[in-house]
């Protein structure tokens, strides 16, 4: 360990030097901590706000073609090419493929549901919903409307729905209300037991969330599903494991990344300029490193020639060198992640999102500011490390 | 019977300096250091003293020649292998003291020993400030050398070239710095030592003072050696 200890007695001989490169390593590593946080914690929360209320994977049958409004053989009169409700062909043996989607690795819920326009009345207001059927256990592993509710309970058994603050306040009702929907010639009188605000206000003002069964009825589907909504543990494998599903259960199947495919570029394009930042914060802590020592092997010649000379041996004096990038590298990470951190809380108060400093953000901080410290010291300490004994102690006199 | 090889032997050392067109500063020096020896290297600036002493402590190689200590040649060795030779045989004293500022008076004296043994080890400390008792020091073990005057920093570096107990200890003007007096003491210093031990000094000095108070003198001129025996054999000191 005398490296070790050489090097930090060399570095608290020049403790001016230190100092100043030591503030320029923390500064670079609160950047890199700030950065890093802001960014992570901007994407976490887009995230949730996008997948909050949506499956990260949905599987569901392609939608039947248009339907001829006459049928002759031969013959094409006309056809219904304006898009309305769609029209979703039957899932075919959907209990198999809930139990395929299941099996399927990275896959952590899965809830087969049925949803479909429908009208709802209260009173002279008259509202375009989305019924979404499901059951209670599985919709919430996909959209934790439990924990968004604001009012009431989250049930959906017998005739009881759930439903967002902007439908709610569109309808005027309220927790115990009846309301009246119909879909086609169907009609069901539904009353609601919970209100809930997602955050999205294409949730809050249509959805309105009740039995699997109620709406398999209300919608005309009995006995079938529209679809199976699946969420997965790590969001951004979603589209890979989309696939695989997809050639599991031989139904189309889209992730989150395909239908957001603007925000998942949006983030990459973050991801992208963040890297660059941390990259440029992390030369310029590289090269002020390689400069001090640079400095330091010229003007520590006649000290390498002595250490040389006693019986150091050169790769001892090249960890002498590379012992110091590596404490400035340790120092100035921790002292730049407290740094950082600090900074994080302090702006946080006035953020929209939290900023959080994961261990994990922590631990690659470390790792990354000592590399940086190995990789800056290297060059001056492979010079030091070469220099001619004799050379060095003559230079110095 | 088996015969004991000089501590140290040079037989035709040259060393030539730079690139293409070459300057010989040393033309075949023939040289040999017995233990016990305290030999006074003198001559003239330029004479190529300090290259043939960096020749001896392995700091340099010679360009032809064979250098022997111990009886192993050392111009075929690779430099770990120099290294642990130097740190285990050699000791050196410089015209400039050279402590290392960051460490104290007792770590400056144990750096030897901690270079063989990889540290700085409480088991060297004893030994260390029996070093700096002998030097006058007793009482300067935990000072920073820029707390020490000249006299005292030599006196640190001589205990230092001791530390590991070395065959042979290569002294570089170790007085050419110093006033009179404390000259005299560092002097007295290395010829108790040198009384004391088996070790050999080979000083290099400009001071006929002291080259006189060694046992045997070398005079090199323009890279020859003019003279090795007796300081009474000197015709003269100029």
């Amino acid at each position: 360990m005398l490296a070790l200890q050489l090097a930090w007695r060399f570095l608290r001989e020049g403790r001016t030097q230190s100092l100043l490169i030591l503030a320029g390593v923390t500064i670079g590593i609160a950047a890199f901590v700030f950065v890093s946080a802001i960014i992570e914690g901007l994407q976490v929360n887009l995230l949730e706000q996008t997948l909050g209320s949506q499956a990260h994977i949905t599987v569901a049958p392609e939608e039947a073609p248009p339907r001829a409004l006459m049928r002759a053989p031969g013959v094409a009169f006309a056809r219904r090419i304006a898009p309305s409700e769609p029209r979703r062909r039957p899932f075919d043996q959907w209990q198999r493929a809930v139990r395929r989607v299941e099996a399927t690795d990275g896959v952590v819920a899965v809830c087969p549901k049925v949803s479909g326009s429908a009208l709802a009345y209260r009173g002279a207001a008259e509202e375009a919903v989305k019924v979404v059927g499901a059951d209670a256990a599985r919709l919430r592993r996909i959209v934790d409307i439990p924990a968004n509710l604001v009012e009431g309970q989250y049930r959906l058994g017998g005739d009881e729905v759930v439903v967002g603050t902007s439908l709610a306040d569109k309808l005027g009702a309220r927790v115990g209300d009846p309301i009246r929907v119909r879909s086609g010639d169907r009609e069901s009188v539904l009353r609601i037991v919970g209100i809930f605000d997602i955050g999205n206000e294409m949730v809050n003002g249509r959805w309105m969330v009740t039995s699997l069964r109620n709406a398999q009825t209300l919608l005309g589907r009995v006995g079938d599903i529209t679809e199976i909504d699946a969420r997965v543990a790590d969001v951004y494998e979603a589209e890979r494991i989309a696939r695989e599903v997809e050639a599991r259960t031989g139904v189309p199947t889209e992730s989150w990344m395909e239908r957001n495919r603007d925000l998942l570029t949006g983030l990459r394009s973050q991801d992208a300029s963040t890297t660059m930042i941390r990259v440029f914060v992390l030369l310029a802590v590289a090269m002020g490193i390689a400069s001090v020592l640079s400095v330091s092997v010229v003007q520590r010649r006649g000290q390498i020639g002595i250490l040389r000379a006693v019986g150091t041996s050169r790769q001892m004096v090249l960890g002498v060198f590379l012992w110091q990038g590596v404490l400035f590298g340790l120092v100035g990470a921790v002292l730049g992640a407290l740094v950082g951190a600090l900074a994080g809380e302090l702006i946080e108060a006035s953020a929209l999102f939290d900023i959080t400093v994961t261990p994990r953000l922590l631990f690659t901080a470390l790792g990354v500011s000592v590399a940086t410290g190995v990789f800056a010291a290297y060059l001056p300490a492979r010079r030091a490390a070469r220099l001619d004994p004799a050379a060095a102690i003559r230079g110095d006199e | 019977m088996t015969v004991t090889p000089p501590l140290l032997e040079l037989e035709g050392v040259r060393k030539s300096y730079g690139d293409g067109v070459t300057t010989e500063v040393l033309h075949g020096i023939d040289l040999s250091v017995r233990q016990g020896d305290l030999v006074a290297l003198i001559g003239p600036s330029g004479s190529g003293k300090s290259t043939l002493l960096n020749l001896i402590g392995l700091l340099d190689r010679p360009t032809r020649g064979r250098i022997a200590i111990e009886g192993q040649a050392a111009e075929h060795l690779d430099d770990r292998a120099l290294t642990a030779l130097r740190g285990d045989k050699l000791g050196f004293i410089f015209q400039a003291h050279h402590l290392l500022p960051g460490l104290t008076v007792l770590e400056n004296v144990m750096l030897p020993s901690a270079a063989s043994r990889g540290g700085f080890h409480a088991s060297m400390r004893a030994p260390a400030e029996a070093l700096l008792s002998a030097m006058g020091l007793r009482d300067w073990v935990d000072a920073w050398p820029r707390q020490l005057s000249g006299g005292m920093q030599q006196r640190v570096a001589v205990a230092r070239a001791l530390m590991n107990e070395p065959a042979l200890v290569l002294a570089d003007e170790p007085t050419g710095n110093l006033d009179t007096a404390t000259s005299n003491q560092v002097v007295d210093l290395l010829r108790e030592r040198n009384a004391e031990s088996a070790t050999a000094f080979l000083i290099v000095t400009h001071d006929p003072a002291l080259a006189r108070r060694c046992d045997r003198v070398v005079e090199l001129v323009d890279g020859v050696v003019v003279y090795d025996g007796a300081p009474s054999g000197m015709k003269s000191w100029d």
